[in-house]
């Protein structure tokens, strides 16, 4: 009954979303008040009937009710609570209905934080989510139904795939998704402006608040699936540029690229037409993001059951949506006017470079994720493109835009001077060489990448205190009030960008100083690595709600004082008999010390393997520095509702806002 | 303002490739050994190991050359059609038997048929890697001169047998 | 009898426990590692990562357990125990599977778009910012706005309700 509940919700919220896409669109080309007001109740309307299918279909999960295919194929009668509700979004049809959900969260907050918009362009934002929704809604109750009945039901289910049984499942795909369906937003206003006609620095200004909110979502998401990998996959990696990291990648540099832009526009008026196409652009790469998931046209460890036919449906999708919003930059972009005039040497030029560089990089992971596909299309051979290629072409262009971070800021609107920038950027360029080159030496290994990256992380870093200092110094007032006086805004750009330099010297560290050893180990055996001894005291059985295990037992101790026990599995999933490691990590701002149990070998022993990964924290601490640096930004004064008739747009000069 | 066309243009051509991909198989590897000489082999046989097998006692003539595993599923699809076909006596059936144990193996012929004129034993896999086995069951096609003229990869279908194989054989045969 | 004779088989039991015991702790060893050669091992590590599991979902032959790249590992560990060099080692798997076993895609007419493109791409789009940067530079400032066209930017932004 509850599941027929939720099917129909997915009906009529079909039917809704199909008056949300239509009446609001039509009414603001002919000025219709009644029409566009239909927007806002239909996006309520829509968010509580995609809601109740949720909660339907939770429910199946929670009471176990396997004469529900999709519950039968991803649940078991031993899986914890917790991940029986996880599993709601633990394949396919089930993750479109939670991309359905949290698209309609968006649309229900558009429809609650827009009253200081136009009416017109209210009606149009929400018109074209409505319009997205309908794709979505029409894809689950085409070719991907959640609620499919299962006659005879199974006795049992099949199980959630081990891997997912973990708190990891329960973060990383909603905070994901709250990513990149939220550009969805950006790119709603872009349409919406497209279609008014009406793109200028106000339309920006809206903008930015949701697009800054949407990139936070994908900075945490992200980073949340880079963490699970590290700890879950038990063999201490944290980025593969597989097709579907790429996919969540793509986004979130498009949108780093478009949170900047729309900082010209805002500011100057300028490049109006360029936001825009970013707009399109970022959610454009989530949706092809989508295909590439479910088609079967790429192979991923995180690609989900694959079927052609819904290949083709996505793909009809995108060339609606996608292309007829290029359609209609193509035709609309070109009468919208020029903003403020600036120099070559400028604040706005610096921003534009940026851009330049992440879209580049964009195209370039895109580029390295569909080629072999390009190529098997023309029967030119079969290659595969990992790492190796990535790591050799992102590095070298994510260089100068780091470089650029350092400049920017201190950078003057409108004009700026190379001599007095270099003058205020010597001291930091000091201290980056000089590190850059003593600091390996000191540590006993020096490449020219390490030498790289530390001289890009100190960089970043020293021109952000130079910054902060030049900002805060002698005004005679006090320190917290020196601290308050910059904008929050100001504020989240300085944190966002030491998160990067925190990042930056992460991966560094880490690429170029990690160490590890594969040894056997009998219960006694002592191994070594990095100064620290790792005594290993044998592998108890223990059972687990769904699965057995081995747990070893690694004592670490330097110099004969003990620091701390780590305790690796080697799980067996009963239900699909599935083996899968449970990595034990002592974590710590200087490093991480990490050991894998691999096989039983003869008499006792076993096949470990030991990692040393310093400083690997401080990758995951950088983004969550970039995250709070973008949730600062969006607490920004000139955003908040009370204040609005207070706060009046200013196009200065100064560098107090950024 | 045509430059304004350029991310349209742009995202058709993209299309353009990814529907052709959702018919292709991003996961098969085709063989780079086709037109190339097959690999030199001499295994004991399935059925008497003090005897070998050779790819030599094959030079002159037209053969399949299929490999094959008791523990493997698909094998099991494919055996039926591989059985009529070497009662037809169309083209000689030669097999590999990888990765296996001779019990289990011979258990598994005589349960289903053996159509195989003598089945080679690559108990450790390391011709397989030669021939660039990844996934069992996978068919050779050889001509009379020891060449490589195409590699099956997956179950031996009749659609593949009328459609692909059998056309090819006679085509090798008349050669 | 029975008495003694239990006494004595537990006193040889625990004799032989506090040996073994003994044995254990004060001769703890140093783990071994799994394989002997580390120069090898080594090589084969790299190589790995840097190839293809073909019957994985994109895993590196480093990462993954299945048993052909268990047996390739093998296959590359022998190979570099004979001295190969990792070119040769490379050649030797590209012969038998092509391409599509390299991570490293090789530099070949049909890749140079690959390898190349994004480099091009980045100095087109230097060039191309710099250019226009150069004509803004140039170009006339926009009118200001009228007073009644600044009066609705000040209302639309202002707007409350």
């Amino acid at each position: 009954m509850i599941p027929e509940i939720g099917h129909f919700a997915l009906i009529l919220a079909l039917l809704v979303a199909f008056i949300q896409g239509s009446f609001p669109l039509i009414g603001a080309a002919r000025g219709n008040t009644v029409w566009m007001g239909l927007a806002r109740p239909a996006a309520r309307a829509q968010f509580f009937l995609i809601s109740v299918a949720f909660i339907c279909l939770a429910y199946a999960f929670a009471t176990m009710d396997y004469s529900v295919t999709y519950v039968a194929s991803n649940s078991n009668s031993k899986l914890p609570l917790q991940y029986r509700i996880a599993a709601v979004w633990g394949g396919h049809e089930g993750s479109l209905l939670l991309w359905a959900m949290i698209l309609s969260i968006w649309t229900v907050a558009v429809s609650f934080f827009s009253k200081h918009l136009p009416d017109a362009m209210r009606a149009r934002i929400l018109g074209v989510m409505g319009l997205i929704s309908i794709g979505f809604l029409l894809f689950m109750l085409t070719v991907s139904n959640p609620f499919e009945r299962l006659i005879p039901a199974a006795m049992d289910g099949r199980d959630l795939n081990p891997l997912l049984q973990d708190p990891g499942m329960v973060f990383h795909p909603p905070m994901l998704y709250m990513g990149y369906v939220g550009f969805s937003v950006a790119f709603a206003f872009a349409i919406a402006a497209l279609l008014g006609g009406e793109l200028d620095a106000a339309w920006a200004r809206w903008s930015r608040p949701w697009t800054t909110m949407a990139w936070v979502f994908l900075t945490t998401g992200i980073m949340a699936g880079s963490n699970w990998a590290y700890y879950e996959l038990g063999w201490g990696g944290w980025w593969f540029w597989d097709a579907v990291e790429n996919a969540s990648f793509m986004p979130w540099l498009v949108g780093t690229a478009l949170i900047h832009s729309l900082a010209v526009t805002e500011k100057r008026g300028s490049f109006k037409a360029w936001t825009v196409l970013l707009a399109i652009c970022a959610f454009s790469l989530s949706l092809l993001g989508t295909f590439l998931v479910r088609s079967g046209v790429l192979t991923s460890v995180h690609a989900f059951a694959t079927d052609p036919r819904r290949g083709l449906f996505i793909l009809v999708f995108l060339v609606i949506v996608i292309g007829g919003s290029l359609a209609l930059f193509a035709w609309r972009a070109p009468t919208v006017g020029r903003g403020g005039k600036f120099d070559v040497v400028s604040r706005e030029s610096f921003l534009l470079a940026n851009n330049v560089l992440l879209a580049v990089a964009a195209i370039s992971v895109l580029f390295g994720t569909l080629y072999p596909l390009f190529l098997d299309a023309l029967g030119l051979g079969k290659i595969s493109v990992g790492p190796p290629y990535f790591d050799t072409v992102f590095a070298p262009l994510m260089a100068p835009a780091l470089f650029l971070m350092g400049i920017g800021p201190i950078a003057r609107w409108k004009q700026a001077a190379l001599p007095e920038l270099a003058k205020r950027l010597r001291w930091a360029f000091g201290v980056s060489i000089a590190t850059a080159i003593v600091l390996p030496l000191l540590l006993g290994h020096w490449t020219p990448m390490i030498g790289l990256g530390l001289f890009l992380a100190f960089w970043v870093f020293g021109t952000s205190v130079s910054l902060i200092y030049q900002r805060l110094r002698g005004s005679g007032q006090s320190l917290m009030t020196r601290i308050k006086s910059p904008s929050r805004s100001w504020w989240g750009m300085v944190i966002a960008h030491l998160g990067i330099a925190v990042f930056t010297l992460g991966v560094t560290v880490v690429k170029g100083f990690e160490s590890e050893i594969a040894v056997r180990m009998q219960p006694g055996d002592v191994a070594h690595l990095a100064g620290f001894d790792f005594t290993f005291e044998g592998v108890t059985e223990i059972e687990g709600p769904n699965y057995s295990a081995s747990r070893g037992q690694i004592r670490i101790t330097k110099n004969g004082v003990e620091r701390t026990v780590l305790a690796p599995e080697k799980r067996v999933y009963t239900v699909q008999n599935m083996p899968m490691t449970e990595a034990g990590i002592s974590p710590s701002f200087i490093h991480d010390l990490y050991a894998s149990l691999g096989e039983p070998l003869d008499s006792g022993a076993w096949s470990v393997r030991i990692y040393h990964k310093p400083m690997v924290e401080w990758i995951w601490v950088g983004c969550l520095m970039m995250a709070f640096g973008g949730l600062l930004a969006l607490s920004d004064r000139r955003y908040r509702l009370k204040n609005r008739s207070k706060t009046v747009v200013q196009g200065n000069d100064a560098e107090v806002s950024a | 303002m045509k430059r304004f066309l350029l991310p349209l243009v742009v995202f058709l051509t993209v299309v353009g490739f990814l529907a052709v991909g959702l018919n292709l198989d991003p996961r098969e590897v085709p063989s780079p050994l086709v037109g190339k000489p097959a690999p030199m082999f001499s295994l004991p046989r399935l059925d008497n190991p003090e005897k070998t097998i050779s790819t030599k006692d094959m030079l002159g003539k037209v053969w399949l050359f299929n490999v094959w595993a008791s523990w493997c599923g698909a094998c099991r699809d494919e055996h039926p059609v591989l059985v009529n076909l070497s009662k037809s006596g169309a083209v000689p059936i030669y097999g590999m038997n990888y990765k296996d144990t001779r019990p289990e193996a011979q258990q598994w012929l005589e349960a289903g048929g053996n159509p195989y004129i003598a089945s080679a034993m690559d108990a450790d896999g390391r011709v397989g890697i030669d021939y660039g086995v990844y996934g069992v069951p996978e068919t050779y096609v050889i001509d009379k001169a020891g060449v490589i003229a195409y590699k099956q990869i997956g179950p031996v279908t009749e659609e593949v047998l009328r459609n692909k194989i059998l056309p090819l054989v006679k085509r090798l045969q008349t050669q | 009898m029975k008495r003694i004779f239990l006494i004595r088989l537990i006193t040889v039991f625990c004799f032989l426990l506090a040996v073994n015991t003994l044995i254990q702790t004060a001769w703890a060893k140093d783990a071994q590692p799994l394989q002997k050669d580390a120069v090898v091992e080594a090589q084969v590590q790299r190589l790995s990562e840097e190839l293809r599991c073909l019957v994985c979902q994109n895993q590196t032959l480093a990462d993954s357990h299945s048993e052909l790249a268990e047996d390739l590992r093998q296959e590359i560990r022998e190979m570099a125990a004979k001295g190969m060099s990792d070119q040769a080692i490379i050649d030797y798997l590209v012969a038998r599977y092509g391409d599509f076993v390299r991570y490293r895609p090789p530099l070949k007419a049909s890749t140079v778009l690959l390898w190349f493109g994004p480099f091009a791409l980045l100095l087109a789009g230097a060039v191309g910012l710099f250019v226009m940067l150069r004509r803004r530079e140039k170009m006339t400032v926009e009118p200001p706005l009228s007073v009644a066209e600044a009066h609705k930017v000040s209302e639309l932004l202002n707007k409350e309700s």
